[in-house]
């Protein structure tokens, strides 16, 4: 393959993909390459990367708004951030780990190409709700701008939200701009040992309907607790039923003394100090939980309550481990390699249960013949495919890296 | 008449009034037909009352059946539809054209599943915004956004406006709260996207139906996020000497790392309005009011303001009072919101939605006043601060054509600034026809060409909620692009 194209401001990128949509060549885009394992392996003529795209536009801490070059490397982000006090709302997933890379590389586009949330997201929302505004080309060679640097914005279409998640199939952005948060003065974690799936996730869903602002809610089966970083915790033998206040200081000692309360009937509530807060829930965010093989991973996304019922229909056809993030929402599924990796039993679960599971880690012949994303039925298919012929009408960006003909 | 242009109707369309009206009851025989002149009156306009056109025929569906039924044969005959709520768009959302066939979507109004411990509420588009949280106001939970008509508007046009509200600062606007919908498309295929789950699958097709003004579909169901409600709210009140110490104690409580649950600004023509109106017991003798929620225990809320007190110390303030029980704090709000009633008790007013960065808002408050002066109007200030959506309010004559005219050009002067200070033209009340020929203020031809071709996949006729959002002369507006149209999806779909 011939070199990288590494465009440096936004008239280099529209004039690569300008010449790329006048030859039809088709482009792999990339920023640090992080997420080169991901999604259905891609044939393409050229790569195109936004690393050198990078830096920041203006950073406005007292109106928490940040703007980023597409490039910028998402530690670097998080650096400038942490410098004054604040963070990004939606802790984004670290998948350095779980694909045997160094954590904290990747940009920022490509959080907000993959709309990447992790932990907190069912508290401050996803990435897409943190981002105000992007500055892109779509694969006609066009340069545009949709959304803006205030928080409140209906002027038009919310293209902003329709392009995040869109894995770099419809423009590469240029520019992106992003409301973040303070940072929190505290955290504590409550823990409740033991609890089988369903139960577990009754306690988090309580924990959710609380007053007390719950920031994180994750229930890990006994086997993906023993790859937790720190030892005390992974040597606790049990599954692990987790819940994180973060607030200030007086507000955390309050609303955990009444959730300790609340939680007793679950069993005995631990409590994990700032420290052991801060370690348990980055190994939530960089998927600590899961093994460093090839084992595969499913992503599944489905109503709380639902989670523990999709597992253990799963489970009664091969054996899984399982973490629930999200309160039962989200479900981390590492299965055995089988010929089509759980596919269709869990497709199958989802079809009656509601939701969609995405294909996380797998081998590349195992990407190329399972759909990777979740299928898509017919008229959203069809406004799918009308969606990306606006945007990218020779197929030129990321071809085929959501769907077979797209 | 007015600055803002409506399309001559389809005189073939007006012709067949009759026999088009016959088949669409033949297709809906349940739904309510309003086919008499007095009764299409009352769906002539919106909010924006300025602005009305009878609608050829106004329907009243029950059903998502009925829905589908009916937009298939206005697809097939190629009239075009306006979806309704409860009217009370600002921007003339709903504001019909003469060709076109409003369904009024007030009968669709059900609330189907609550499920507390998903935390979703599945509801009619035709349920009123604060009827979702009076649903569940037994359990102790409400939905968010809390627009000030919440009152008669409905959850339908909230997701077409992506409306927003007084809470919006802590608990994010319409798109942030909404899980899924089913839609109806213009040829009445019924879809639906989204469900319990937090996210979504494919590319985000929610994020693009909220805030698309009917113009993609006809939004029949939501599926809310729903959330337990605080274990208390109070407000604090504090007067300043001016627009620009209140402006900066605005950007200061932002800055200090705290977000409250609201932040709002009332200046003094405002203030008197409202309290001359409302009798809430508002200072008088001050140029500014904050109004600075906080939410928790009575603990965490006195830290709270204690924590407020420190920084609105160096804006030295008149007066600073904090509601001390639910009454108090009922009355402090019950100012608040009676602004647009007591203004329309006074005055007719021109509500604007304009939004700036925050760090601009005692600057920009003095540009308002400056333009509203040089257009010879007055204006009061009453609006969500902590987000940076203006609402100037011009207050002028609706009945003295000139002076309408003269509102309007003062009104797309202050957007203007509003969008030169790095905002934008609205920030919760939409486009519509009101703002439709500004778009261009605040974004090129390519900018505009991505968001039509949106359009032209979801409604490649253009027959959905016309003349709204984009200006009459915006690039591909109307066109059928052959390779946007053209879809078929191949793979994924075997495994349907």
């Amino acid at each position: 393959m011939s070199e990288l194209l590494l465009p440096r401001d936004h008239k280099d990128l529209g004039d690569i993909i300008t010449k790329a949509s006048e030859d039809k060549t088709r482009l792999e885009v990339i920023g640090e390459n992080s997420k080169q394992y991901m999604g259905r392996p891609m044939r393409v003529d050229r790569t195109l990367s936004t690393r050198q795209l990078s830096g920041i536009n203006f950073y406005s801490p007292e109106e928490l708004v940040i703007s980023l070059r597409d490039g910028t490397s998402l530690s670097m982000v998080e650096h400038t951030l942490r410098h004054e006090e604040q963070q990004l709302a939606f802790e984004p997933i670290d998948y350095g780990h779980l694909f045997g890379f160094k954590t904290g590389q990747g940009t920022i586009g490509s959080v907000m190409a993959c709309n990447n949330s992790g932990p907190r997201r069912i508290r401050t929302g996803a990435a897409r709700d943190s981002l105000l505004g992007v500055h892109g080309v779509n694969g006609r060679g066009e340069y545009f701008q949709n959304g803006g640097r205030v928080m409140k914005n209906v002027t038009g279409y919310d293209l902003t939200k329709g392009l995040c998640g869109s894995w770099g199939t419809l423009c590469v952005f240029s520019e992106v701009t992003l409301k973040v948060i303070p940072r929190f003065e505290t955290c504590i974690t409550l823990v409740l040992q033991g609890l089988d799936d369903r139960l577990a996730i009754n306690a988090l869903c309580d924990a959710m309907k609380s007053p007390y602002e719950v920031t994180g809610a994750v229930h890990l089966q006994k086997t993906p607790v023993t790859l937790l970083t720190d030892p005390k915790i992974s040597s606790l033998g049990t599954s692990l039923t987790a819940i994180r206040l973060e607030n200030f200081e007086a507000a955390v000692r309050y609303r955990s003394s009444k959730l300790r309360t609340q939680l007793s009937c679950y069993g005995d509530v631990l409590e994990f100090g700032e420290q052991q807060t801060d370690s348990f829930w980055q190994d939530m965010q960089h998927l600590k939980f899961l093994t460093q093989s090839k084992t595969p991973v499913w992503r599944v996304s489905t109503a709380p309550q639902n989670g523990p019922i999709l597992v253990s229909e799963i489970e009664r056809v091969v054996p899984v481990s399982a973490v629930y993030d999200w309160s039962g929402g989200l479900i981390w599924l590492e299965v055995p390699a089988t010929s089509d990796v759980s596919a269709s039993d869990i497709r199958r679960s989802l079809a009656h249960l509601g939701g969609h599971a995405t294909l996380i880690r797998a081998d590349r012949e195992v990407r190329t013949r399972t759909e990777v994303f979740h299928p898509i039925p017919g008229a959203i298919g069809k406004i799918t495919r009308g969606i990306k012929n606006s945007f990218d009408p020779h197929h030129i960006l990321n071809p085929e890296r959501m769907y077979a003909g797209l | 008449m007015s600055f803002i242009p409506l399309p001559d109707p389809d005189p073939d369309i007006l012709k067949r009034r009759a026999q088009i009206a016959k088949s669409l009851a033949k297709i809906a025989p349940d739904a309510i037909f309003i086919e008499d002149e007095a009764g299409r009156e009352a769906y002539e306009t919106d909010a924006l009352a300025t602005y009305r056109r009878l609608p050829l025929l106004v329907i009243l569906p029950s059903s998502t059946l009925e829905v589908s039924q009916l937009l298939a044969y206005c697809h097939k005959e190629h009239i075009q539809v306006i979806a309704r709520g409860a009217g009370t768009s600002l921007c003339g959302g709903a504001v019909p054209t003469n060709d076109a066939v409003v369904i009024g979507l007030s009968r669709m109004r059900r609330i189907l599943d609550i499920n507390y411990q998903n935390r979703t509420a599945r509801v009619e588009c035709g349920v009123t915004n604060l009827g979702i949280s009076d649903a569940m106001s037994d359990q102790d939970f409400f939905y968010a956004p809390d627009p000030s008509s919440q009152i008669a508007c409905t959850i339908g046009g909230n997701v077409a406006m992506n409306s927003g509200g007084t809470h919006c600062l802590k608990y994010g606007v319409t798109t942030n709260n909404v899980l899924g919908v089913k839609l109806v498309l213009m040829d009445g295929e019924v879809i639906e996207i989204g469900g319990e789950g937090l996210d979504s699958n494919g590319y985000d097709l929610l994020g693009l139906i909220n805030g698309s003004e009917g113009q993609l579909g006809i939004v029949t169901q939501i599926t809310v996020r729903i959330l337990r409600k605080p274990e208390m709210a109070r407000p604090m009140l504090i007067g300043f000497n001016s627009n620009k110490d209140a402006g900066n104690c605005v950007t200061a409580i932002i800055a200090s790392g705290m977000i409250p649950a609201a932040l709002e600004f009332m200046d003094k023509r405002a203030i008197h309005i409202c309290e001359n109106y409302a009798k809430v017991g508002y200072p008088l003798d001050v140029e500014a009011l904050l109004i600075v929620e906080v939410e928790g225990s009575e603990n965490e809320i006195n830290l709270q303001f204690d924590h407020v007190r420190d920084i609105v110390e160096k804006f030295a303030p008149k007066t600073i009072r904090v509601a001390q029980n639910d009454e108090e704090a009922e009355k402090i709000w019950r100012g608040r919101k009676s602004a647009l009633g007591a203004m329309g008790q006074l005055s007719d007013f021109y509500c604007l939605d304009g939004v700036i960065p925050i760090s601009r808002l005692a600057d920009v408050l003095g540009w308002v006043d400056h333009i509203a002066r040089h257009h010879d109007f007055e204006v009061a200030n009453v609006f969500h601060a902590g987000d940076g959506n203006l609402h100037p309010l011009i207050l002028y004559n609706a009945n003295d054509e000139e002076e309408l005219l003269r509102a309007e050009a003062c009104g797309a002067e202050l957007l203007r600034l509003c969008v030169k200070a790095g905002g934008c033209l609205t920030g919760e009340h939409g486009v519509g026809i009101e703002k439709r020929e500004l778009m261009r203020e605040q974004f090129s031809e390519l900018d505009l060409i991505q968001q039509t071709r949106i359009k032209t996949v979801f409604d490649p006729n253009w027959l959905l909620n016309p003349a709204k959002v984009f200006p009459l002369t915006a690039p591909g507006r109307g066109g059928i692009e052959a390779d946007i149209a053209e879809i078929s999806m191949p793979g994924g779909e075997s495994e349907r």
